[in-house]
């Protein structure tokens, strides 16, 4: 007996929400949507062309850096996302089709009611800004990003946290199907999944820390995080945890992966410190993507003048 | 035809033959490297690619270079041996440019860097003495060399064949953060290489062993 009895309406038919609801701005948006909408079919084969969505008239903040910037095509094809792949030139790759929406993301533990948003959601209700930040990777190289953004902070305070809350952790989607990093290898997994983050809560509440929803003015590709990542300026790369389903706020200092991964080398704090180097290499100098000559690494990233305060007292030997 | 001609078939010969079509092969990364550099496909940082692909490369070439005498062992193709010097020659010259690409792109002379870079970190370390040992394999590479130091003497220096590689991939695996897949194969592969001259059969009198000195 045939019990799978074809569906009237094929899944490749229906037309996306995001489209169905931006249906009167894709009409005005000319030719080129509107053979969108009349063949649904013809989107779903270049779904990251036609679906880009775009931050129109963002606000600059004034905590921008006035640096060059580094280019949209090297941002988006050098990239540490060990959830698709080791080598930093495939993630551009393999993250091509990733589909970052529908996509929500639960925030719990110390607040008054744990809440589950669209991302979205979240994006109409903290309408985002550009933030034009310095990213310093731990391997030394280094960028300069347009993130389109709006503060943790914000977020954080809208929930009411408890006095219990001192730590916040971030947790990135786990899902094998989805991220090909995150199955299981010859050599056993390159990472203990999912990828966790964390940051004392002074550090998520101040105004540089943000979740950044896209670059260069439209959304996160999914290389960069998709649809929505931590971006913390001031400290290593590996911090700002990428493509976040989870934030709980908890009372202690939560475990990060690469804390977990290697002790010895990667530490909670991971604050730029051009004077601690890693036990591998330095971290005295590094290469601004698309440069030559290397230039010195400045303390906390060239952000010492707003969070030095933060580690007042602190070991800057603790804060690796 | 001239009669003269007609010689006794020689497998071998086709190892001759073929020698330039292997080194042209072996220029092919090198090429590939410049055609990428002069098309602007290196990627987002050039630099730490051509290290990549340069280090892998010399890496490839020495494991290539020990696959020679078991294979010829396992085939009796001896005529293979012509292509060894050839092939240890190109993973020395991998290894040169790897190397320069470290000193003169990355660093660009900033010698005090590099000193501080080779004594503080084991894996430049084991690189840089993996390069050093390897200059004078290249050194004693020619005829006259081996006639000077004598065959013994010379291929009691050309071991240091098995200790480079040992680095090599040391070298490699101590850089990796997290994935160590690649560097394992390339242990596995040495170590299957390394294995193979463990057990080379020994030369044995067949039958029982008469006692070699008299009651």
């Amino acid at each position: 007996m045939l019990i799978n009895k074809p569906a009237d309406l094929r899944p490749s038919e229906i037309t996306d929400r995001r489209y169905f609801e931006r249906r009167r701005e894709l009409l005005k948006g000319g030719a080129a949507a509107a053979v969108g909408l009349a063949a649904p079919g013809l989107l779903a084969l270049s779904p990251a062309a036609a679906a880009k969505i775009k931050f129109e008239q963002l606000k600059r903040s004034e905590l921008s850096a006035d640096e060059e910037l580094t280019p949209y095509e090297s941002v988006t094809s050098y990239n540490n996302f060990y959830e698709f792949s080791t080598d930093k030139k495939e993630p551009a790759e393999l993250a091509r089709n990733f589909k970052s929406r529908p996509w929500t993301i639960t925030v719990e533990g110390e607040i008054g009611q744990p809440k589950t948003f669209d991302v979205d959601e979240l994006i109409k209700l903290f309408p985002p800004e550009e933030r034009i930040y310095r990213l310093r990777c731990v391997e030394a190289w280094s960028m300069v990003i347009p993130w389109v953004g709006f503060p943790l902070g914000n977020l954080i305070r809208s929930l009411a946290p408890t006095s219990r809350a001192k730590f916040v952790e971030f947790e990135t989607l786990h899902d094998p199907e989805r991220m090909p990093g995150q199955r299981p290898s010859l050599f056993g997994g390159s990472l203990e999944w999912p990828y966790r983050e964390g940051l004392r809560i002074d550090e998520a509440m101040h105004p540089l820390t943000i979740l950044a929803v896209g670059l260069y003015g439209e959304e996160l590709p999914g290389q960069n995080g998709a649809p929505i990542r931590l971006v913390v300026p001031w400290k290593y790369g590996f911090k700002s945890i990428k493509s976040i389903v989870r934030i709980r706020l908890v009372e202690q200092q939560p475990v990060n992966t690469w804390q977990a991964q290697a002790p010895g080398e990667y530490g909670f704090f991971a604050n730029v410190n051009p004077d601690v180097a890693h036990p591998r290499w330095s971290q005295a100098r590094e290469r601004r993507v698309g440069d030559f000559f290397k230039r010195p690494t400045l303390p906390f990233n060239g952000y010492a003048d707003q969070v030095a305060d933060l580690y007042r007292g602190m070991d800057p030997r603790k804060l690796y | 035809m001239p009669v003269g001609s007609e010689r006794a078939p020689d497998p071998q010969r086709w190892f001759r033959r073929l020698k330039p079509l292997v080194f042209l092969a072996c220029l092919g990364p090198a090429a590939m490297l410049s055609y990428r550099a002069m098309t602007g496909t290196l990627g987002a940082e050039p630099i730490d690619e051509i290290t990549g692909v340069t280090g892998q490369w010399t890496l490839r070439m020495l494991l290539i270079t020990l696959l020679i005498t078991p294979l010829r062992q396992l085939t009796g193709w001896h005529g293979l041996i012509r292509w060894r010097r050839m092939l240890g020659l190109f993973a020395f010259s991998y290894a040169v440019l790897h190397f320069l690409t470290y000193v003169v792109l990355d660093q660009f002379f900033a010698w005090n860097f590099i000193i501080e870079d080779i004594i503080e970190h084991p894996y430049v370390l084991v690189g840089f003495t993996a390069f050093i040992l390897l200059l004078p394999l290249a050194f004693t590479s020619t005829d006259a060399m081996v006639r000077r130091l004598g065959g013994r003497r010379w291929r009691r220096l050309h071991r240091l064949a098995y200790l480079v590689p040992v680095l090599g991939v040391l070298h490699f695996w101590w850089q990796v953060k997290s994935d160590i897949s690649e560097p394992a194969v390339y242990s596995l592969l040495l170590s299957v290489l390394l294995a193979s001259r463990l057990r080379r059969p020994q030369p044995r009198a067949t039958g029982a062993a008469p006692p070699a000195t008299p009651g």
